[in-house]
């Protein structure tokens, strides 16, 4: 076991090692924290260490001591996967020379350089990398409260317990329920997400529960591979999925927890299961470091990830505004090992090459009817900006979908490995 | 390395020489060549069957990995699911070196190198496809060289750490450890064959959008620093 661990973790010993480890380190070794162990801040956190190789000091600062991935959460509630297969610690990146804490961040002071944590521990940074995912916009569904209101209408837009309970409520649904969602507006993680799951909620009623109905109430016109989904609906679920657009009042949504209840557009409909997934904005750790904007989104430079707002901090993954790449994982993946070339190219002088960044989302919308869409991606003076996309066909065969639904349990072993090694 | 990129050069300007309408190749030389090479593992002709190779009737505009009643390999099967079809130019990369276009293929033949060989055969393949007179006819040898792939850039050193920040990028899909669980593996692959599969990917030879675009955006000197990353794992 590396010596910086055993001093680290843990909570009461944290602050005073970590006070004391310039002259433990000595002052020479520069310091990166990062906020945030999942698709972003892991792989950062493990490229920046690995890559340089000792001479960067990594802590990675994380609320859970276990990672749920959201990505494949909805195979999980299609019956696709176990749920312990969503699930990763951090042990190998703790092996790999990063120091791994697990507390909660609670305040970034920009001018002192130095994140204070839950426990009351102080770490010094020269330079931070936020990666804290998304938080949801109180008041975006009327009658509906993530404190008050989750336990019963779930999100499960956070994989982990919010995912059990919405799926042991799906199976609970009695027979020729209603299950309902209402779907967020843009921009929210995962643009094919919502959409995916109702595919997987209907696969399960189908097999259990083949007379029960699923509502979507959509405050939006379109929504990523909509002709697919579409498509794939009317061939496995035929007559089962209303999905109600902003045309037909989707957008104008109210939910009763108390009572079950769904109001669109006036009209009231009592359901069984009801799956609330609200606006969005970045994860509440980058507003209180004040590196985000009134729309809720920390702007980032296209060409390193780079926080507009201060040169010495990073902001990864779905909480970054940074132009055209969707909120997934993939997207934060790749956004992260930009950021690690550029930080390293700070901190130890090593070589920096031109950002590139690229992104592919799989759906599964039956057993082995797989689709994707994808797009690489460039940084201009303004934005990252798409440079060439694909997405699948309407009509592909049977071996093609299954081909593409086997390509995602590639990139999903692909991409956790290479998130915590 | 220089015969196989060459020759993609080639087949690439098989697509864009207008109007030469000379034959493929000598048919008759094609099936003796095909007696030699072929017959050994694959039948063609009347009643013919699948033996250790499929069997190679109506070849041309036919999905790879579709014959029926014949087990293809995983690679062959996977290649013909992306929407890999028999044509000229396919068909031409595939007996030139199987590997470079269909890397876990189970066709075990090393290759026939020579153009006008392979233009022979095809023109005997053709003979017993469907209305062999709507395939194209043009001289698979009419260009010698692909300005795009002059031997100046075959020769290039690969920047081998440009070639590890490249190869992040590859690493969501491709298992830094090697393993393959739906998507291949590219660790340990001699840097010719790497640099053959890029390109064909990059010429859209080799069906797949995901790869066609990685590849598609990556230039002559960037494949070339990957190459030389990838040659230096163990
Ligand atoms: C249902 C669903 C399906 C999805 N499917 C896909 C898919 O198929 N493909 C894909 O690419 N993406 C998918 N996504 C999107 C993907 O999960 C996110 O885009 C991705 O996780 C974003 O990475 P991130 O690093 O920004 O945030 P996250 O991965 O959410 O990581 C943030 C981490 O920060 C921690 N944290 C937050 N605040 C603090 C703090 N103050 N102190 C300490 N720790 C903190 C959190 O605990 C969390 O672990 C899906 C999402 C959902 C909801
Ligand atoms: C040692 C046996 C062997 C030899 C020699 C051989 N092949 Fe094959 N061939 C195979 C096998 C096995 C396959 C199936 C490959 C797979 O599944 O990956 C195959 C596949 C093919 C295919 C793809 C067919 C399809 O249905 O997609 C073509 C085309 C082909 N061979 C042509 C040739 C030609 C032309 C020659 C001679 C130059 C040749 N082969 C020599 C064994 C052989
Ligand atoms: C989004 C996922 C993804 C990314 C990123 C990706 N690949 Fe691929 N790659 C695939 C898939 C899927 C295949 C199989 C394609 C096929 O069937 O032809 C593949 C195939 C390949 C092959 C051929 C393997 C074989 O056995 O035929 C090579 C070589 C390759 N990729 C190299 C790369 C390189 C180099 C990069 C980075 C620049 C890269 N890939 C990035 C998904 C990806």
């Amino acid at each position: 076991m590396k010596l910086n661990r055993r001093h680290f973790i843990g909570t009461g010993l944290v602050a005073s090692a970590i006070l004391t480890a310039p002259t433990v380190w000595g002052q020479a070794k520069a310091k990166v924290v990062v906020i945030g162990g999942g698709a972003g801040g892991a792989t950062a956190a493990r490229y920046i260490a690995k890559d340089s190789e000792g001479a960067v000091e990594v802590t990675l600062v994380e609320a859970n001591p276990v990672y749920t991935t959201c990505f494949f959460s909805n195979l999980y509630l299609g019956g696709f996967r176990d749920f312990e297969s969503l699930q990763h610690g951090y042990e190998t990146l703790a092996g790999g020379g990063v120091t791994v804490i697990n507390d909660m961040a609670t305040a970034v002071d920009r001018a002192a350089k130095t994140v204070t944590l839950a426990s009351g521990a102080v770490l010094p940074y020269d330079r931070l990398v936020l990666s804290p995912g998304i938080d949801f916009k109180d008041g975006s569904v009327p009658g509906w409260s993530a404190d008050a209101h989750a336990e019963i209408m779930p999100h499960a837009y956070k994989a982990g317990p919010q995912t059990q309970l919405l799926k042991a409520q799906i199976e609970a649904m009695p027979e020729g329920g209603v299950f309902a969602m209402i779907a967020p507006p843009n921009p929210y993680r995962c643009p094919p997400g919502p959409y995916e799951r109702i595919s997987m909620v209907a696969h399960v009623l189908k097999e259990r529960n083949p007379t029960a109905k699923i509502i979507v109430a959509d405050p939006k016109e379109n929504f990523s591979k909509k002709a697919l989904f579409e498509e794939g609906w009317a061939k496995h679920y035929a007559g089962m999925i209303d999905w109600i657009g902003p045309d037909f009042g989707g957008g104008n949504v109210e939910v009763r927890p108390d009572t079950m209840e769904v109001v669109i557009d006036g009209e009231v409909t009592k359901v069984d299961c009801c799956n609330v997934i609200p606006g969005q904005m970045a994860g509440k750790i980058a507003a209180l470091a004040g590196v985000t904007d009134e729309a809720g989104w920390a702007p980032v430079d296209p060409a390193s990830m780079k926080s507009k707002m201060d040169e010495n901090v990073w902001v990864l993954g779905d909480s970054s505004a940074q132009g055209d790449m969707p909120k997934s994982g993939f997207s934060a993946n790749s956004q992260a090992k930009v950021a690690a070339m550029a930080i390293r190219g700070e901190l130890t002088g090593s070589r920096t090459f031109p950002a590139k960044y690229s992104n592919t989302c799989w759906s599964l919308i039956a057993p082995e009817d797989g689709v994707k869409v994808g797009a690489s991606y460039e940084p201009t003076p303004e934005k990252i900006a798409s440079v060439e996309s694909f997405v699948s066909a309407t009509g592909e065969d049977a071996a093609l979908r299954k081909a593409t639904y086997e390509e995602s349990l590639g990139w999903y072993a692909g991409i956790t490995a290479d998130m915590f090694g | 390395m220089r015969i196989a990129l060459t020759s993609l050069g080639l087949l690439l300007a098989i697509g864009t020489v207008p109007g030469v309408a000379e034959e493929i190749g000598d048919a008759e030389r094609g099936a003796t060549l095909f007696a030699r090479q072929c017959a050994a593992c694959h039948q063609i002709g009347d009643g013919a069957v699948n033996r250790v190779g499929p069997q190679l009737n109506r070849l041309f505009g036919r999905r790879a990995g579709n014959a029926e009643g014949f087990t293809y390999s995983k690679s062959m099967a996977r290649m013909g699911a992306d929407g890999l079809t028999w044509t000229l130019q396919t068909l031409d990369a595939y007996i030139e070196n199987p590997k470079a276009l269909v890397s876990g293929t189970r066709m075990n033949y090393r290759g026939m190198k020579d153009p006008e060989d392979r233009a022979a055969l095809m023109a005997f393949l053709r003979d017993w496809s469907d209305k062999p007179r709507d395939i194209p006819e043009a001289e698979p040898t009419a260009r010698k060289t692909n300005p795009d792939l002059s031997p100046e850039i075959l020769a290039m050193e690969g920047d081998r750490d440009y070639g590890e920040y490249l190869s992040s990028e590859c690493r969501t899909c491709h298992q830094a450890d090697g393993s393959d669980q739906g998507i291949p593996s590219i660790t340990n692959w001699p840097a010719e064959d790497f640099v053959v599969a890029m390109h064909a990917y990059k010429q859209k030879l080799r069906p797949h959008p995901v790869m066609q675009m990685m590849a598609g955006r990556l230039n002559d000197e960037e494949i070339a620093a990957l190459a030389a990353y990838f040659a230096t794992l163990d």
